[in-house]
C-alpha cells in the first residue's frame, strides 16, 4: 500500500469533517483510505496538463434571481425540527 | 391477476376508464406492502391513512375532470432522499431518523400535480452511498428474484418495490448507477436522465454535480410517461435546464432502421460475466435484427472514471453532509461535553460506516496541500471523459452495453472490499460523470435465475434515442415477473 | 532605541442593501423574532438549494468600478468549509478563485492632509452568517438565522497602510463610496460594515513583512483605532523582548481594550475550498457592464459641484452635507419640500450636529424625516415660532420624529400674534414695574430690555420679540 494514513492524519481530517472514530473503526478506516488513495492514484497514470478542470458538464450561465421578498415569517417551519430550541432560536452549546 | 402486476401507464388507463378506483388501486398497493414487506423491507416509511385519504381526493379531481394524465390515481414510492412534506425523510440514515421537511421536493411536487398518490418512501443505501442498500440504518433491501441476494443500490428500496410489484412504480436517484445497477439486479426499467432534466430541489444531495432524479418502472413506456411528468425547469434549482421539448413519449416506436449503435470494447473485458455478456450481445443482436448499425469501438479513459468518481463525489458529499450536526434537525447525541464534541459525537453515532468513510476521503482530498493533486485532478479527468463520449455521440446515436459487470451478488458479499463494490458501477459511472442519460432494462436472466440489466447511453439531451432503441428491444420479450411478484397474483 | 513601522490591511465586511438575501427570497430587514427571516436555503434544510440574487452583482460590481477594480467578467462561487453553529450549511458559499473584482484602490487623504493610495486586492461576493445569542448565565447559545444568507461583499485591501489614521481615512472613503452607490448603509455599529485588521511590524528601513494577526470584532472606528495601538504595541513587545509573533486570529474586546487568540485545537482553519457545484457561473459582458456603468449615482464630487451650482449654498456647507450620504440624502430631500437651501443645510450643520454629538449618534442613526424638518423650517419662515422655540421642537423632531405643526399646535407654542393680547400684556408689565417704566422715560432707554423680557416671560415665550418692542416702545412714549 503506497498510501499510509497515520493516526495523526485519522485526527486532522476528524477534525475538518467532525468525526471520532474509536479503536477498531479507526483502524478500519486507516485501512480503507489508504487503499481507496491508492486506487486513486491510478488518475496519475493520464496526462492532464493540457485539460481544464470541469466542474459543470454544461455552459449554463447567469441564472439569478429578481430581488423580490416573497417568503413570510418562517420560524414555524424552520425550527419545527429542531432537536432543542428555546425563544425561536436553536439551543447549542455556549460558544464563547 | 393483480392490479399491481400491471404497468403504471396500464392501471392508469382502467381508472380513467372507470374499471378501478384509485381507491381499489391504493388499495391493492398496500395491500401488496402489508403482504411483502417482511420478506422484502423495501418501504422505510409506509403512509396508508394519508395514501387513502389522498386516494379519495385524486378520485374526485379523476371525476370532476381536474385531472385526465396518464398517472392519474396511480400509486408510487420515493426513494426516501427526496422530500416530502409532512412525511419521515431519512435517506436511510439513523442521522435524520425523525426529520419531517416542511417542503416537498420538485421531482414529487411534479408528480403529485400529476395526479400520483405516495404510498411512502423507499429504503436505500445510507445517503445514497452504496451499491447493494445493505448500508441502510432500517436493515437491508432483498432482492425480490431471490432473498439471499442484494436488490442492488443505492435505489434498491424503490427497484425491489417495482419488482416485488407493492407499487406501479417508484422515483429513484442516481449518482453512479443509483438507479440503473439496482434496476438491471432487480430485472425492472430505470432511466437516468441528463443532468438538470430533472430539479434536484428538495433532493437531499450526495454529490450535487453527478446526482439526478429518475423514474424506476415495470417498462420503457412508464419511464418515458413518468419522465415527461417530473421533468421540468425549476428556478429553485440554478444547475435545471429549460430543455427545447419535454416530449418523451412520441420515441415509443418500434423503429430503429439505421439507427447507430456503438458498442464499446472497453466494457467486455476482465471482470464482466460471461452470462451478462451473452445476454447483452444478444440483445444487440435483436437490436440489429430490427435494422440497426451496430459497431464496436474504443470509447477508452473507462478504469479512470470509478476513481475520479470517487474523489468527485466523496469531496461534494463531505461539504454536503456538514450540516447533519444535531442543531437544526436530525439526531443530537444525549450527552456532550460543549459543542465541538456534540458535533463529533453526533456525527458519529448517527452516520454509518461507510458514509463516515467517504466523508473522510472527501475532506482529505480537499484539504490544504492535496486539493490539486486530487480534486483538480478528478475534474481534468472528467474532461476528458465528456471528450471521450463526445467523440463516440459523433459516430452513434446510443452506446450499448451492459448496466453492471454480474447479477445480484449475495448479501454480505460486497461490504467487506470496497474497492470491489466499487468496481461494480464500472459501466454506470462515466455516464454520471459526463451528465449523460442512461437507461437500464431486463435483457435475460443468469443459471441462478437473477435478472440481467441491459443499459442504453445517449448523448445530452437525446434520452428520446435510447428510449427508442429501448422500445424497440423491449418488443422482442415478454416482462419477467419476479417471484415475490408472482407470489400474491395466486 | 529601534524604530517600528507598522504595516495593516484591511478586510472590510459590507451588507449589501438588496431587499432579499443572497440566494433566497427571504427578506433582509433588521429586527423581527429571531428566525422569522428564514427559509429552508438560509437554514440549510437538506435539499434545498440556493439561486444567486442579480442586485448582488450589481452591486458588488457597482463597487468595483467605483474603486477603480478590475470587474472578472467570468466568476463563480466556491465553497468555504467550517463547522460553527451560526454557519447552517456547516459551509460558507463565499469565492476564492474568481472573486467578482480585483486589483483596485481608492486614494486617501489623512487628516494631516497626505494623500496616498490605498490598493484593493479583490472584492468578493458572499453570505453572512447568522447571529448567536449568548446566555450569560447559561450554559447555552442560541441560534438566529435571520441574517443567515445575507449578501456580503468583503473588500480585501493590500497591506498599504502604516497607521490608525490611515486604517480611519481608508474606511471613511470607503463607506462614502458604497453609501453614494447605495450599495450599503455601512453602519459599524450594527454591522453592516465590519472591518478586521491585519497587522504586522517591521524594523524600519526593512522591506521583508513580519508575521501578521488578523483582528476581529472591531465595532467602531475608535476600536478600529485603539486595537491598532494596542496590537502594534503587544506585537512590539514580543520582538524586543526577543519573542516571535504567532499568526493568529485575535478578538478585540474593546471594554477591556485587550485582545485574545481565538486559538482552538478544533479550529484546523483548513476550509478545503471547492467550486460551489449548486451554483453556475456569472458572465458579466460588456453590455452589461456599460449598463452598470451608466447606472451608477452621482458620487461625490460631481454631487458637491451641483450643490454649489443649484442651490448657491456656501463652498463650506457643500463639503459638509456632501460628506455623508444620509446627510446629503436629507438635504436634498427637504430643501425640495421647503426650497429654503440654506435654511436646510443650517439646521443639519449646526443643530443636527449638535445633537449628533450630545447623543453620541453617527450621522447614520439619524431617524428624523424630511418632511418635518421642512415643516419646522416653514414654521419659522411664517413667524409662526421664533428662532428658541423652534430649536426646542427641533431637539423633539430629532428624538421622535414628531410631527413639529400638530407639536407647537398641542403645546401652544405659536408666538402670540395678536396685537391685542399682547398689548394688554405689556400693559400689565408696565403696571406692575413702575420703575423701570419711569427709568425709561427718564432716558435710561436700556429698561426696555428689561421690561421685554418680562413680557416674554408672561408670554412663556410665545411672543415675537419685534413685537413686543414695538409694542412697549410705543406705550412708553
Amino acid at each position: 500500500m503506497a498510501n499510509i494514513i497515520s493516526d495523526e492524519t485519522i485526527e486532522y481530517v476528524g477534525i475538518l469533517a467532525k468525526l471520532e472514530l474509536d479503536g477498531q473503526e479507526r483502524e478500519r478506516a486507516k485501512k480503507d483510505i489508504g487503499e481507496m488513495l491508492d486506487y486513486i492514484d491510478k488518475l496519475n497514470e493520464l496526462d492532464t496538463s493540457d485539460v481544464e478542470p470541469m466542474s459543470h458538464v454544461f455552459p449554463v450561465h447567469n441564472v439569478f434571481r429578481e430581488d423580490v421578498v416573497k417568503n413570510g415569517d418562517g420560524r414555524k417551519q424552520t425550527l419545527s425540527n429542531a432537536p432543542d430550541s428555546r425563544e425561536d432560536g436553536f439551543v447549542v452549546p455556549k460558544t464563547i | 391477476m393483480s392490479l399491481m402486476s400491471l404497468t403504471a401507464v396500464e392501471l392508469g388507463k382502467k381508472i380513467k376508464a372507470k374499471e378501478v378506483s384509485v381507491e381499489e388501486a391504493v388499495q391493492a398497493a398496500l395491500d401488496a406492502i402489508a403482504e411483502k414487506e417482511d420478506k422484502v423491507n423495501s418501504f422505510v416509511t409506509v403512509d396508508a391513512e394519508k395514501a387513502l385519504e389522498r386516494a379519495g381526493q385524486i378520485q374526485k379531481d379523476i371525476d370532476n375532470g381536474v385531472l385526465s394524465g396518464p398517472l392519474a390515481g396511480v400509486p408510487v414510492a420515493i426513494k426516501d432522499n427526496m422530500c416530502t412534506k409532512g412525511m419521515l425523510t431519512t435517506c436511510s440514515s439513523k442521522i435524520l431518523g425523525n426529520f419531517v421537511p416542511p417542503y416537498t421536493a420538485e421531482a414529487v411536487r411534479n408528480l403529485e400535480k400529476a395526479g400520483a398518490v405516495i404510498l411512502g418512501k423507499t429504503n436505500m443505501d445510507e445517503f445514497a452511498m452504496g451499491s447493494t442498500t445493505e448500508t441502510s440504518f432500517y436493515g437491508a433491501t432483498k432482492n425480490p428474484w431471490n432473498p439471499e441476494h442484494v436488490p442492488g443500490g443505492s435505489s434498491g428500496g424503490s427497484c425491489a418495490a417495482v419488482a416485488a410489484e407493492e407499487c406501479s412504480y417508484a422515483l429513484g436517484s442516481d449518482t453512479g448507477g443509483s438507479i440503473r445497477q439496482p434496476s438491471s439486479f432487480c430485472g425492472v426499467t430505470g432511466l437516468k436522465p441528463t443532468y438538470g432534466t430533472v430539479s434536484r430541489y428538495g433532493l437531499i444531495a450526495y454529490g450535487s454535480s453527478l446526482d439526478q432524479i429518475g423514474p424506476i418502472a415495470k417498462d420503457v413506456t412508464d419511464c418515458a410517461v413518468i419522465l415527461e411528468a417530473i421533468a421540468s425547469h425549476d428556478k429553485k434549482d440554478s444547475t435545471s435546464i429549460g430543455r427545447d421539448s419535454y416530449d418523451f413519449t412520441s420515441a415509443l416506436t418500434d423503429d430503429v432502421a439505421g439507427m447507430k449503435i456503438g458498442i464499446p470494447r472497453d466494457y467486455f473485458g476482465e471482470g464482466l460475466g460471461t452470462e451478462v455478456r451473452d445476454a447483452v450481445l444478444a440483445a444487440a443482436g435483436e437490436l440489429k435484427k430490427k435494422g440497426a448499425i451496430v459497431e464496436e469501438f474504443d470509447l477508452s479513459l473507462v478504469e479512470y472514471a470509478i476513481p475520479a468518481y470517487y474523489v468527485i463525489a466523496c469531496a461534494e458529499a463531505s461539504s454536503n453532509l456538514a450540516r447533519f450536526d444535531g442543531v437544526k434537525y436530525g439526531y443530537r447525541t444525549e450527552e456532550f461535553e460543549g459543542l465541538h464534541h456534540m458535533y463529533k459525537k453526533t456525527r458519529s453515532e448517527g452516520f454509518g460506516t461507510e458514509v463516515k468513510r467517504r466523508i473522510m476521503l472527501g475532506s482529505f482530498v480537499l484539504s490544504s496541500g492535496y486539493y490539486d493533486a486530487y480534486y483538480l485532478k478528478a475534474l481534468r479527468t472528467k474532461a476528458l471523459i465528456k471528450q471521450a463520449f463526445d467523440r463516440a455521440f459523433e459516430k452513434y446515436d446510443v452506446i450499448l452495453g451492459p448496466a453492471a459487470p454480474t447479477t445480484a451478488p449475495r448479501l454480505g458479499d460486497s461490504l467487506s472490499d470496497p474497492i470491489k463494490m466499487y468496481l461494480g458501477d464500472i459501466y454506470t459511472i462515466s455516464v454520471n460523470l459526463a451528465g449523460l442519460p442512461g437507461i437500464s432494462l431486463p435483457c435475460g436472466t443468469d443459471a441462478k435465475g437473477l435478472p440481467i440489466g441491459l443499459q442504453l447511453i445517449g448523448d445530452c439531451f437525446e434520452e428520446k434515442k435510447i428510449l427508442r432503441a429501448a422500445y424497440a428491444f423491449e418488443q422482442t420479450r415478454e416482462y419477467a415477473h419476479s417471484p415475490l411478484a408472482a407470489d400474491v397474483m395466486l | 532605541m529601534k524604530q517600528f513601522e507598522t504595516v495593516i490591511g484591511l478586510e472590510v465586511h459590507v451588507e449589501l442593501a438588496t431587499k432579499t438575501k443572497i440566494f433566497c427570497s427571504c427578506s433582509t430587514a433588521f429586527g423581527g423574532q429571531p428566525n422569522s427571516h428564514t427559509c429552508p436555503v438560509c437554514t440549510g434544510m437538506p435539499g434545498s438549494l440556493p439561486v444567486l440574487n442579480k442586485q448582488v452583482v450589481e452591486y458588488a460590481v457597482a463597487v468595483g468600478l467605483a474603486t477603480n477594480c478590475k470587474i472578472t467578467q467570468y466568476c463563480k462561487f466556491d465553497r468555504k468549509n467550517y463547522f460553527y453553529p451560526d454557519n447552517p450549511q456547516n459551509y460558507q458559499i463565499s469565492q476564492l478563485y474568481l472573486p467578482i473584482c480585483r486589483d483596485g484602490g481608492i486614494e486617501i487623504e489623512t487628516e494631516d492632509g497626505v494623500k496616498k493610495t490605498i490598493g484593493i486586492h479583490e472584492i468578493h461576493m458572499e453570505e453572512d452568517a447568522g447571529k448567536l445569542i449568548h446566555d450569560e448565565r447559561g450554559e447555552n447559545s442560541l441560534v438566529d438565522f435571520n441574517r443567515s444568507g445575507v449578501p456580503l461583499i468583503e473588500i480585501v485591501s493590500e497591506p498599504d497602510m502604516r497607521s490608525a489614521d490611515e486604517v480611519i481615512a481608508y474606511l471613511e472613503k470607503l463607506r462614502l463610496i458604497i453609501q453614494y452607490l447605495g450599495a450599503s448603509d455601512c453602519k459599524l455599529q450594527e454591522g453592516s460594515m465590519r472591518a478586521d485588521v491585519n497587522l504586522s511590524v517591521r524594523e524600519s528601513g526593512t522591506m521583508e513583512l513580519g508575521t501578521r494577526t488578523e483582528m476581529k470584532n472591531l465595532n467602531s472606528f475608535k476600536a478600529i483605532r485603539r486595537a491598532i495601538e494596542a496590537e502594534r504595541q503587544r506585537q512590539i513587545d514580543l520582538i524586543e523582548a526577543g519573542k516571535e509573533v504567532v499568526q493568529e486570529t485575535r478578538r478585540w474586546d474593546d471594554a477591556k481594550e485587550y485582545s485574545y487568540a481565538m486559538r482552538s485545537k478544533e479550529d484546523a482553519q483548513d476550509y478545503r475550498y471547492f467550486p460551489e457545484p449548486d451554483l453556475v457561473p456569472v458572465i458579466i459582458s460588456d453590455e452589461w457592464l456599460q449598463e452598470i456603468r451608466e447606472r451608477q449615482p452621482e458620487l461625490r464630487t460631481e454631487k458637491l459641484e451641483r450643490y454649489k451650482r443649484e442651490f448657491h449654498i456656501p463652498d463650506y456647507d457643500a463639503e459638509l452635507i456632501t460628506s455623508n450620504k444620509k446627510l446629503a440624502d436629507i438635504f436634498e430631500a427637504t430643501t425640495a419640500i421647503c426650497h429654503l437651501p440654506k435654511k436646510v443645510s443650517n439646521w443639519l450643520m449646526v443643530e443636527t450636529m449638535r445633537l449628533l454629538k450630545e447623543h453620541e449618534m453617527e450621522i447614520e442613526e439619524i431617524t428624523f424625516s424630511p418632511e418635518n424638518l421642512a415643516k419646522l423650517i416653514q414654521l419659522t419662515e411664517d413667524s409662526a415660532i421664533n428662532s428658541t422655540v423652534a430649536k426646542e421642537v427641533f431637539e423633539k423632531i430629532f428624538e421622535q420624529d414628531i410631527d413639529p405643526e400638530k407639536y407647537v399646535e398641542e403645546h401652544g407654542l405659536k408666538t402670540v400674534s395678536d396685537d391685542g393680547a399682547l398689548r394688554s400684556t405689556i400693559e400689565k408689565v408696565m403696571e406692575e414695574n413702575p420703575q423701570s417704566v419711569e427709568d425709561y422715560r427718564k432716558g435710561k432707554k436700556k429698561a426696555i430690555g428689561f421690561l421685554v423680557g418680562q413680557t416674554m416671560k408672561a408670554m412663556q415665550g410665545k411672543a415675537d420679540p419685534g413685537m413686543v418692542n414695538k409694542i412697549l416702545t410705543e406705550l412708553l412714549q
